[in-house]
């Protein structure tokens, strides 16, 4: 069996202090391999968002360890920390958070600026990822001006721009209409079985989720399921 | 991100939103424009001041008068005691002021003292008119000219100081009025200048008229004599006094070493002291002049700061509604892993940015506007001030307040940015 790329071991995380203490996760141990289609279900408050962004590195748990590809992510701090997430990590939101003013290609190609890569080179693979996914003749329009399914293709462009090892999509579809939704999630399984890219999708959905390898399904801060999807 | 990128930015996002950007430019527009006109104003002057050095003294000459304990008309106690050897003063100064006389034993006492290498009593003389060719008569003063000194020529040459010909140079202001057709054609004639001696008898004396001279700040109107059309006046006006009193003179101009240094300026100063005189440098008359203006620029310039500073809130204002809208954005950017350091900086080079392009505009206006200023009053309201460039630019204090107004925008755009650099991303990209 595959080493796991993301190893958690009892994560706890909690907000607030005494009275208005709340623990958003009470005790979080799973694995995920390499190559994996994982989605995390749950009830709205259930502590799905906190669990992908602690399992993203942008939140630290309070307690409990994170391992990345073996490494105790507890030693990953400031430039290390920010160039890992950086370039093992796509996202994917919900609100896409797309720069509304800015052309389809900048908004793109944002990852590969902040890791510093040229102008020349960012533009060829911001253009080489925007036609993967069909929106190579938006590529100057301005964010704003595209459709919902439009906006979330960038963002996908976006998220695999840096060619991340996990994408990370939190509700990706919950802003589309079912049919623009599907598209987007053959998009993302497509890239899962082509390229191997590991995705971690939170999500309400009951049918992108069984078309997941796996579903992990929490409640009130615990896992109460983690389950392989019957195909 | 590379640096390149980061401004790149920064400059992109200071257009996003362009009414808040433009209005936070004005602010910061108004005040580069008033700190670059004063401050013009100050190199104007000064410059113009620097420029008239040559024709108000030499550089290795200070002018000698006698130390009295009360020079001023007006005692602080009352009324001052009467001095028999105390003259109008032919210095500026209050009015009613009046010195101690010099005497030839004052003159030679001076030529004594250590580092002085010659000494020239300033002779004055104040005539009552000159005219030319039986023309009308125009009253006149009589400057005089230090050795070394020069005056700025229209036409003509400088008095010849060794000639025994009675020379004078006049004002370009006196040509036409004395019937001349122009400057080239005064040089060269003779004309009558009047003086009344004690006796209330009138004696008339021919000069030849060798230049003419451009007005200039240190006088507008003088007539200046050669040393031998100095002592013909000097003379006439003196006639039925007392050979033992005619003597007495208002100041006398002493030459030391030329290029000597500050300390030995000093030192002169001090051993003059010492025998009861006071000597005064052109660089002293000068300083004083240069002190009252940069000081007046001083204010003003403060004005501009504070007019600047103002400004600045508005920059903070600025970025913290940038910082706001773009929460989202700065969330995403550090969960791209952006540090902190780069979005701090990326927030603080937008500030330097707006900061830059209104003290750029701003400079740049004042400039043109100074200049087509300057000009114009030239020509109208300082036309007696030829060479008077009143607002004049000087690249290196324009880059400094360019780069001062940078440095203040910079400092405004330190709290927002901080705050941008804080910011979490988890919190700013929660939703629900
Ligand atoms: N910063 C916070 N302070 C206090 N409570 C929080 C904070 N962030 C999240 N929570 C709480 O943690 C719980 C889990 O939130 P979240 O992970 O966003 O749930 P979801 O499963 O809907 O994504 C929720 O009840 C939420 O109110
Ligand atoms: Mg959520």
């Amino acid at each position: 069996m595959k080493a796991p790329i993301i190893s958690v071991t009892d994560v706890r995380k909690s907000y607030g202090r005494g009275a208005n203490r709340f623990d958003a996760l009470r005790g979080v141990t799973l694995e995920i391999f390499e190559g994996e289609s994982v989605a995390i279900v749950g009830k709205s408050g259930s502590g799905k968002s906190t669990l992908m962004h602690v399992l993203a590195l942008l939140d630290q748990p309070t307690s409990g360890s994170i391992e990345l590809e073996g490494v105790d992510t507890t030693t990953l701090r400031g430039r290390a920390l920010n160039r890992t997430r950086n370039k093992t990590f796509g996202f994917v939101f919900q609100q896409f958070f797309l720069t509304a003013g800015s052309s389809v290609l900048d908004n793109v190609v944002l990852p590969m600026k902040i890791a510093g890569v040229g102008r020349a080179e960012r533009k060829r693979r911001g253009m080489a990822a925007l036609s993967q996914l069909e929106l190579a003749d938006k590529a100057r329009n301005k964010a704003v001006d595209l459709s919902g399914g439009q906006k979330q293709r960038s963002v996908i462009a976006r998220a695999l721009v840096n060619d991340p090892r996990i994408i990370f999509a939190d509700e990706p579809t919950g802003n589309l209409d079912t049919s623009t939704g599907g598209v987007v999630e053959d998009i993302l399984f497509e890239l899962n079985r082509e390229k191997g890219i590991t995705l971690i999708i939170v999500t309400h959905d009951e049918d992108l989720a069984a078309r997941c390898d796996r579903r992990i399904q929490i409640r009130d801060g615990l896992i109460i399921d983690d389950e392989a999807v019957a195909a | 991100m590379r640096t390149t990128d980061l401004i790149a930015s920064a400059v992109s996002s200071t257009f996003r939103s362009k009414t808040r950007t433009i209005l936070t430019i004005l602010a910061i527009f108004v005040g580069a424009f008033t700190l670059t006109i004063t401050n013009g104003l100050g190199t104007g002057i000064n410059r113009y001041i620097d420029d008239t050095v040559t024709s108000i003294g030499a550089e290795d000459v200070m002018t000698v008068t006698k130390t009295a304990d009360a020079t001023n008309g007006i005692a602080d106690t009352g009324p001052a005691e009467y001095n028999p050897d105390s003259i109008a003063s032919g210095q500026p100064g209050p009015p009613g002021a009046s010195v101690i006389a010099l005497t030839p034993d004052d003159i030679d006492t001076l030529g004594g003292i250590d580092g002085v290498l010659a000494v020239d009593p300033t002779k004055s003389v104040s005539a009552d008119y000159i005219e030319y060719a039986d023309g009308t008569r125009y009253v006149l003063s009589i400057g005089s000219l230090i050795p070394g000194q020069t005056v700025q020529l229209a036409a003509g040459a400088e008095p010849d100081g060794d000639s025994p010909e009675l020379q004078v140079v006049l004002p370009v202001s006196y040509i036409e009025p004395l019937g001349f057709d122009g400057d080239d054609e005064a040089v060269g004639k003779t004309v009558t200048i009047a003086v009344t001696d004690a006796e209330r008898t009138q004696h008339l004396v021919e000069a030849t008229i060798v230049g003419v001279a451009e007005p200039t700040l240190a006088g507008a109107s003088s007539v200046i004599p050669n040393a031998a059309l100095t002592d013909a006046l000097f003379s006439a006006q003196n006639t039925g006094v007392p050979t033992d009193e005619q003597q007495r003179y208002a100041s006398a101009s002493v030459t030391f070493a030329d290029g000597a240094t500050d300390e030995a300026v000093t030192g002169l100063k001090d051993r003059l002291a010492d025998a009861g005189y006071t000597g005064t440098t052109v660089a002293d008359q000068l300083g004083s002049f240069k002190t009252v203006i940069d000081a007046i620029v001083l204010v003003l310039n403060a004005f501009a700061v504070i007019a600047l500073l103002a400004a600045s809130f508005g920059i903070v204002n600025t970025l913290f509604m940038s910082v706001q809208e773009r929460t989202r954005e700065i969330g995403l950017m550090k969960a791209m892993g952006m540090g902190s350091g780069r979005v701090f900086s990326l927030f603080s080079l937008e500030a330097v940015f707006i900061g830059f392009l209104g003290s750029a505009i701003g400079a740049g206006i004042a400039i043109l506007a100074g200049t087509a200023l300057s000009a114009a009053l030239s020509g109208a309201l300082l036309a007696n001030l030829p060479g008077l460039t009143l607002i004049a630019f000087d690249p290196l204090s324009i880059v400094w307040i360019i780069v001062l107004v940078m440095g203040i925008a910079f400092v405004a755009g330190t709290l927002p940015a901080a705050r941008a650099a804080r910011a979490d991303p988890v919190e700013s990209l929660r939703y629900e």
